[in-house]
């Protein structure tokens, strides 16, 4: 709650600074910039590039500020570390009371600890000692050194005076103190505010788990491995889908029989997630590798089926017919005037198919594979290596972008009439 | 030479709610080799349908259209056809565009290259023979429109409405090019348009087409075209026949449309 309140006053405050101070510096003086009319003017709403960057950073400073990472100034209250205290109000059978105190020392996991030596103290409550990792919590016997203890009929009755009963809890200056049905205490220090890094590391445990997985592998392969696998499963997949799916959408598009055979077997296709065949795949081919490219293949297939019908219906009919009477033989039409007309369709088709395919490779990798983006943090999840399967998630996404960015380029230089009929 | 008959056409087909249309009824017309002929009616008198089948892109349901001895089945290189706006070919250059035709019969490199260049001379589209089609105005557009149907050398040129998308300057610099590609190449045309002043302007021939059924309501002949070819367009609408025979048929096509009017208003009440 706190970082997400943290976030929208940021969010808040830097409109505030950007546009309100620093935009007077920086203002445009293109035509957009005289609009008066903006608000439900789709062409006169710009990304502001300042408000990008304060995200993407904001971001980063709320991750690593709440994850107590190096590289950023600023930390949320962390875990209590080192030594601190409580006291325990013993009640013997007779009612006659002793108080004794618990040290404690709370160390950083994985560091090693000595516990503190103290003098056990007067009465028959005799002082304890613990030793409790940050963000965990202890079980404490108090009577167990004790003169009197629980098999005595003695019982603690109170924590820093605030009574206790069993199965209740109080919360000290030095952290809460539970007490099991039958008595014992458990103890957990104050946890802070920050993440611990099993639920979230900080970024640049992020940082040097891909460098050490770039240089070492994971799962007897390498970083580039399970990429490469992975780009070549959609891309086999996908190629394979348009090699079958673009003829099927031309014929679709220009044949009765051919329209009237495919449009059920399309349409109930189309909305099948492909992530619903997968168990449907796997029983059939196995989780090898053919399997995923047949899922892949099977994904791509009714998206550019589609796209190449689209194409070919939203061919203008005047230039059908200006081609025939240009003397256009049945198969001039479609190579000079189908096929080019239809390309821009089918390039949206492929983006949004490859976009599917990438989607899928990962989920089905997530299922079962032996090597793959998807394999890699599935197997880190199991581990509890958050930090790889934060890397995975950040690469798979820089990958996804990367191929959009790719099939967007491709497409302005391959069809630059786009749009433009 | 070429000789294009039409003879005795009608066509009717069936709606989906059962009723039949008569788009056209038994229009016949001969036109001579070199003529122009423009066409001119209410929306609905069944003109571009009347081209469409000359075109062979539509079959009548009865008649013929009879091309120097054959009959029309189908589109084919010897009707080229020039459309409003929007048939080129946009992922072509201006030079490909016009260079279709002569591509699709297989015209050795360097001949069609002088047909092209040529032809791109002639509708002054010269200094653009590499841009793509999409970068020039709408008038350029038509003039390659035009340049693309004459590199084929068709016998008949079919244009629906050719400069109907042009503003009104534009449009006035294409009549007197159609004009002057109509003298130079002798081409047999039917010019179908919606203004009675480019009807007028450019037709040897005018026919004017009665809707419900379409038919032949009034043919012309009219000296305009011929006037127009060594003269100012500006100066032939000048004329006082000119004036004339434009109220004429103006009044004629606003009674049409003021019967259509009152005919869906009386089906409609």
């Amino acid at each position: 709650m706190i970082p997400f309140l943290i976030y929208v006053a940021i969010f808040l405050l830097s409109f505030a600074v950007v546009r309100g101070g620093l935009r007077r510096y920086f203002t445009r003086r293109d035509f957009t910039s005289l609009k008066t009319v903006t608000f439900g003017d789709e062409s006169a709403v710009r990304p502001d590039r300042a408000a990008s960057v304060i995200s993407v950073l904001t971001i980063f400073l709320l991750w690593g500020a709440f994850t107590g990472s190096k590289w950023v100034p600023v930390h949320a209250p962390g875990p209590f570390l080192g030594d601190t205290s409580f006291t325990y109000t013993a009640e013997a059978a007779d009612g006659s009371r002793d108080d004794a105190v618990v040290h404690a020392r709370v160390f950083r996991l994985g560091e090693t600890v000595e516990a503190p030596v103290v003098a056990p103290g007067a009465g028959f409550a005799k002082d304890d000692v613990v030793t409790v990792a940050a963000w965990r919590s202890a079980l404490i016997r108090a009577d167990a050194n004790d003169t009197l203890t629980r098999k005595d009929g003695a019982r603690v009755v109170a924590i820093d005076g605030q009574p206790i009963a069993p199965g209740g809890a109080v919360i000290t200056d030095a952290g809460r103190v539970a007490m099991t049905p039958k008595g014992t205490l458990n103890y957990a220090p104050p946890k802070g505010m920050q993440m611990e890094p099993i639920w979230l590391p900080p970024p640049e445990a992020v940082v040097s788990r891909v460098g050490e997985i770039a240089r070492e592998g994971y799962q007897n392969f390498t970083l580039w491995q399970h990429l490469g696998w992975s780009l070549y499963r959609v891309v086999a997949g996908f190629l394979l889908g348009a090699l079958v799916g673009i003829p099927l959408g031309y014929a679709m598009g220009l044949s009765d029989w051919f329209r009237g055979w495919f449009d059920p077997i399309v349409e109930f296709m189309r909305p099948v997630p492909p992530l619903a065949l997968i168990p449907l795949v796997i029983i059939w081919a196995g989780i090898g590798e053919s399997g995923k490219i047949i899922l892949l293949f099977l994904a791509a297939l009714w998206i550019m089926t589609i796209a190449a019908r689209a194409g070919v219906s939203g061919v203008r009919i005047s230039k059908v017919h200006a081609a025939y009477s240009l003397g256009a033989s049945k198969w001039q039409v479609l190579r000079y005037v189908i096929v080019p007309n239809s390309l821009p369709e089918i390039f949206t088709g492929a983006r949004v198919a490859m976009g599917v395919c990438w989607g899928t490779v990962v989920a089905a990798e997530l299922v079962a594979a032996e090597k793959g983006a998807g394999m890699m943090i599935m197997v880190a999840s199991r581990f509890q290596l958050t930090d790889i399967v934060i890397m995975g998630i950040i690469l798979i996404g820089i990958i996804g972008y990367g191929i959009d960015i790719l099939m967007r380029m491709g497409e302005k230089w391959l069809v630059p009439w786009k749009g433009k009929g | 030479m070429s000789e294009l008959s039409i003879q005795n056409l009608s066509m009717r087909f069936d709606l989906p709610n059962g009723s039949s249309v008569q788009a056209l009824k038994d229009v016949s017309l001969d036109l001579k080799s070199g003529e122009l002929m423009s066409v001119l009616g209410p929306s609905g008198c069944g003109k571009t349908t009347l081209l469409n089948i000359v075109a062979g892109f539509l079959a009548p349901t009865e008649g013929r259209i009879v091309l120097n001895g054959h009959e029309v089945k189908g589109p084919a290189a010897e009707r080229g056809m020039v459309f409003q706006q929007g048939a080129l070919f946009e992922w072509m250059s201006v030079r490909d565009n016009v260079g279709f035709g002569p591509t699709m019969k297989g015209m050795a490199r360097a001949e069609k290259r002088q047909v092209v260049d040529h032809l791109l001379d002639v509708t002054g589209l010269g200094a653009f023979k590499e841009k793509a089609v999409y970068e020039l105005s709408g008038g350029m557009q038509q003039r390659v429109a035009l340049a693309r149907c004459l590199a084929n050398d068709p016998d008949v040129i079919l244009m629906d409405e050719p400069l109907g998308a042009l503003d009104a300057l534009t449009r006035e610099k294409m009549q007197g090019l159609v004009l002057k590609l109509w003298k130079e190449t002798g081409k047999t045309i039917i010019l179908i348009t919606h203004s009675v002043e480019e009807a007028l302007l450019l037709g040897e021939r005018l026919v004017v087409m009665a809707p419900r059924p379409g038919r032949v309501h009034r043919e012309y002949r009219l000296p305009f075209a011929d006037i127009g070819v060594d003269q100012d367009l500006r100066e032939v609408k000048k004329l006082a026949e000119f004036g004339d025979r434009r109220e004429e048929i103006l009044s004629m096509i606003w009674d049409m449309e003021e019967e259509i009017m009152g005919r869906t208003e009386g089906a409609g009440a």
